[in-house]
């Protein structure tokens, strides 16, 4: 491995020049664990999750992770990460589906322990009958935690979104756990463009004294770290504490939004600003959405795109902001809940504008012309199908 | 804490609260206490909500008492009785979640080991049977097969204390508990023999009738792990609650578990025996030495 020279976050994410490579979601991922000078990741295997955290381990073996082990199960294993980040340790893992609901009690703890680490996750079917495809429902698991949440659209986004996801963790108004989400196999084991700032630039050593919540080591006053679990106190303090320190974990997760303008250039895209008919779109749904918006500008249609980053914090403002002017809102997505168009239709005044759809689940590809077909009904416009 | 970090800025003396004062002025930070002085120093843990006659509260009073380097120490529990007592001590503890320990502690240690690898910082578990045998077991298995350098101490009270008292898997057979309503129907776990083949390098079953004994089977354990690698007791520590032992009579049923299925057992690697060998013979000697002058 090159000799590393520590340069701050901004230098790294925002300023250094950037090298084009044509590689996959996974080594996308890598590629930000290797600049963001990780101490510890800790693996367990999940299709399609695996690649990545096999790439992490061959960091380890280069000398840019400090420590990395398999771990027993994902309990075990989003357990140790909490540990490690307790004792003032930068951390990363990742997972997928079934592993991430498996590793779900202690992910979901994370915030109210404040847990600053970045978790990559690379969507999996998790309902029964078994798949390994690419359906994210999982993701609406974690929007009620006090996660920070972000979707990438591609393997460009997962560099991005990960490297960042460290600083934006670690910052002292924030302190919270960072997702790192993106849909497997379709992003994870396909190619893309991603622009590499240089491997022998990373990012500053975590410095665990500047934090809101101090770590466990031992090398901090004072000696009495915990006196009492507030659910000892009475049953009135513990609704009171818990309820508190809850208020203060939402906040922060607000508080997120102002590093995610600064690093990521704000929670959503906008293309074409001035439409008639807004698709609204995160993850790989965006880049569907994205081609959809190019066919229809090529046929004279007045249709934009709001691709969504962040899904925690939600957008509100902005999104409302964007379709105050809209008069239909498509929501592609890959899962059949449609949590994504719950959220939108939470946010603006007119809901009942939202086109519920298209969905596709399971697992399969969103064909652009579903979106399409969603359009020309929106827009009032009688057409064949022209698909098979 | 590094004992720099406990102790009291000069001047603060008077700004302090009163209760920290004497735990630095009194209390068992930077020295060696003697488990028998129990009651005549600052004790690390001193109150606590635990049931009147709780052996296991005793057992972690002894347990904060044994602690080989308190400054520098970091303990971890789960859901249950013990961590009603340590909580309140004034040692860091970490409290996750259900049945986690071994993996928390995992990845604890790592860290520290990252970040401070020329100082001693001891990491223990102390978690009782429901969280180490049955919801944790395998994160407590797997802590040993990785041969994680920590110390868990379980705390076996043969039941769910904390939850109402219900069956676990190191209930006796045959005994009548909730969940249980027909009586538990296999045996005791042998943790001992698990943690054996497991890989500990240290491991001790002990029902705690003598002090002294306890004092230093906790210590051996913390001071095997600093070096060699994962360490194990299994402490008998009944729930007079739940079996409904008069509290004058938990002692004595301690003893007599203790002639039945907890006769005292200790067990580490022979290179494990020659390391405490040496530092116990240096501190009888340098003892020896302070006698004279």
């Amino acid at each position: 491995m090159p000799e590393q020279r520590v340069v701050e976050p901004e230098h790294l994410i925002l300023e250094a020049p950037r090298e084009r490579k044509f590689i996959t979601g996974s080594q996308a991922f890598a590629e930000a664990v290797k600049r963001a000078n990780v101490d510890i990741a800790i693996a367990y295997p999940i299709t399609p999750q695996s690649e990545t955290m096999h790439l992490v381990g061959d960091l380890f073996a280069q000398g840019y992770v400090k420590d990395y082990y398999r771990a027993e199960e994902e309990y075990g294993a989003m357990s140790a990460i909490a540990g490690a980040v307790r004792g003032g340790a930068r951390a990363f893992s990742a997972t997928s589906g079934p592993g991430l609901l498996r590793g779900l009690e202690a992910i979901v703890s994370w915030p109210g322990h404040r847990i600053p680490v970045v978790l990559g996750i690379m969507t999996r079917v998790v309902n029964a009958p078994l798949s390994i495809q690419p359906d994210n429902v999982e993701i609406a698991y974690l929007l009620h935690s006090g996660l920070v949440v972000l979707h990438a659209e591609n393997q460009q986004d997962v560099f991005d979104f990960t490297l960042a996801g460290f600083p934006i963790s670690e910052k002292v108004d924030v302190y919270l756990p960072v997702v790192v989400a993106t849909e497997g196999f379709f992003v994870t084991h396909a190619k893309g463009y991603v622009e590499l700032p240089p491997e022998d630039m990373k990012l500053p050593p975590r410095d665990p004294y500047k934090a809101p919540v101090p770590p466990t080591d031992c090398e901090i006053p004072p000696a009495r770290i915990q006196r009492d679990a507030p659910v000892q106190k009475s049953n009135f303090m513990s609704y009171l504490i818990h309820a508190v320190w809850q208020q203060e974990v939402w906040s922060a997760n607000r508080r997120a939004m102002k590093w995610i303008y600064h690093y990521l250039g704000g929670p959503i895209e906008v293309v074409n600003p001035k439409a008639d008919v807004f698709i609204v779109a995160s993850g790989c749904a965006a880049a569907q959405g994205r081609e959809a918006q190019r066919y229809a500008e090529q046929e004279g249609l007045n249709v934009g795109l709001i691709k969504v980053k962040s899904l925690r914090p939600f957008p509100e403002k902005e999104i409302r902001e964007a379709l105050k002017n809209a008069k239909a809102v498509i929501v592609p997505e890959h899962n059949i809940v449609g949590w994504l168009a719950k959220e939108v239709k939470a946010v603006i005044p007119n809901s009942g504008i939202v086109v519920d759809g298209p969905r596709v689940y399971g697992g399969m590809t969103l064909p652009v012309e579903l979106i399409m077909e969603e359009i020309y009904k929106a827009l009032g416009i009688k057409r064949e199908r022209t698909y098979a | 804490m590094g004992l720099e970090y406990v102790k009291i800025s000069p001047g603060f003396e008077k700004y302090m609260p009163r209760d920290y004062v004497d735990l630095v002025t009194f209390g068992q930070f930077g020295k060696q206490v003697d488990v028998m002085q129990l009651g005549q120093f600052k004790e690390l843990v001193e109150e606590h909500p635990m049931c009147a006659g709780c052996y296991m509260a005793y057992f972690i009073r002894v347990f904060y008492a044994a602690l080989p380097n308190p400054e520098d120490t970091i303990v971890l529990g789960t859901a249950g009785c013990a961590r009603l007592a340590l909580s309140q001590a004034a040692v860091p503890f970490i409290y996750g979640n259900y049945g986690d320990t071994n993996a928390v502690a995992s990845g604890l240690k790592r860290a520290l080991s990252i970040r401070f690898p020329d100082k001693v910082k001891d990491v223990v578990v102390i978690a009782g049977d429901g969280g180490l045998m049955d919801i944790g077991f395998g994160m407590t298995m797997h802590s040993w097969f990785r041969r994680e350098k920590f110390t868990t101490i379980m705390v076996d009270n043969e039941v769910y204390g904390n939850t109402g008292g219900q069956e676990s898997g190191m209930s006796p057979k045959g005994i009548q508990l909730k969940m249980a309503p027909k009586g538990k129907q296999f045996d005791k776990i042998n943790a001992v023999e698990l943690a054996q083949t497991a890989g500990c390098v240290y491991v001790a079953r002990i029902s705690p009738t003598n002090p002294k004994r306890i004092a230093k089977v906790i210590r051996r354990a913390i001071l095997a792990a600093r070096e060699f690698g994962p360490t194990f007791i299994h402490a008998y520590t009944s729930c007079n609650i739940e079996y409904s032992i008069p509290t004058r009579e938990v002692l004595a049923d301690a003893r007599a578990r203790e002639k039945k299925d907890f006769k005292f057992y200790e067990w580490m690697t022979d290179e494990v025996k020659e390391y405490l060998e040496e530092i116990e013979r240096k501190e009888k000697e340098k003892a020896k030495q302070e006698v004279q002058k």
